[in-house]
């Protein structure tokens, strides 16, 4: 019986790839705090979990008509899946960042990119033991 | 790998903000520096911050990102110098007053300056910490499977 590793890592993979780019988005946002017309940006975890889910699965279909396409198979994220941000006080100079909420929002998705990561070590580990046979 | 970004993201707003406050230390070190005329005489200068965008040429076919309304960082512009009133005060006993006796002084609002200060070091920090915080998510990453 063969080890299936996307069937063994589950969800916890595409979680962790995701929580990493969100941390890049906001790290962004929290650079750009003091820029006038700089408006805050986010993605929504649950849809793209979802569609990278779904994109693992069945891969992006794509037609091809000659042996030198490209047959797809990449995970989308595309800028139209960064939201924007809707601020509590809008500031004058038309930046949506609000320290606070960026922070926050930083930490949280660390914590939770330490928790999936965690979870899929131990999905390691329990590979490892399998593959020992201790 | 887009942890990695996360680096030259906050290292673009640390030093945005280098930037500023170096303007900041500058206009309040000049805050006194009179001169005999309105053309000579400091004026208080500011940086202008932009969003870095990502070219829109350089699409990474690995993630089909098209990246142009993501941005990746802040850069500064550039320098201005303020274009507020500046201060003329009659003196005619200083050795820089003009003909009719007066001094020009900065336009720099020292108030105004000691808030930007406490602004510019408080997103050097929150820079910082980003910083930190990725650099011990990469630093988990690496003990994988250990």
């Amino acid at each position: 019986m063969a080890i299936n590793f996307q069937a063994a890592l589950g969800v916890h993979e595409s979680a962790l790839k995701i929580r990493a780019q969100r941390a890049e988005v906001l790290a962004d946002n929290l650079a750009n705090a003091d820029t006038p017309n700089y408006k805050a940006r986010d993605l929504d975890f649950k849809s793209m979990l979802q569609q990278q889910d779904q994109a693992q699965n069945r891969g992006l279909e794509m037609q091809t008509s000659s042996a030198g396409h490209r047959d797809g198979g990449a995970t989308l994220f595309s800028s139209d899946q960064l939201l924007y941000r809707t601020p509590q006080a809008p500031s004058a100079d038309g930046n949506t960042v609000e320290g606070h909420v960026e922070h926050a929002k930083y930490m949280e998705n660390a914590l939770a990119f330490q928790s999936s990561f965690t979870l899929l070590n131990g999905k390691f580990k329990g590979l490892m033991t399998a593959i020992r046979g201790e | 790998m887009s942890l990695s970004n996360i680096f030259n993201i906050s290292g673009s707003g640390m030093n945005a903000q280098t930037v500023r406050l170096n303007t900041t230390a500058s206009n309040l070190a000049n805050a006194q520096s009179a001169a005999s005329s309105a053309d000579q005489v400091y004026r208080g200068r500011h940086a202008v911050f932009a969003a870095v965008q990502q070219d829109a040429m350089n699409i990474d076919f690995d993630t089909l990102d098209d990246g142009v309304n993501q941005s990746s960082g802040v850069q500064v512009l550039g320098i201005v110098e303020s274009d507020a009133p500046l201060q003329p005060r009659y003196e005619p006993q200083h050795p820089l007053a003009d003909d009719k006796g007066y001094v020009y002084y900065p336009n720099v609002n020292v108030v105004e300056e000691m808030s930007n200060m406490i602004s510019a070091s408080r997103s050097f920090q929150v820079n910082v910490e980003v910083m930190n915080s990725a650099k011990q998510m990469v630093q988990r990453v690496l003990t994988i499977g250990q």
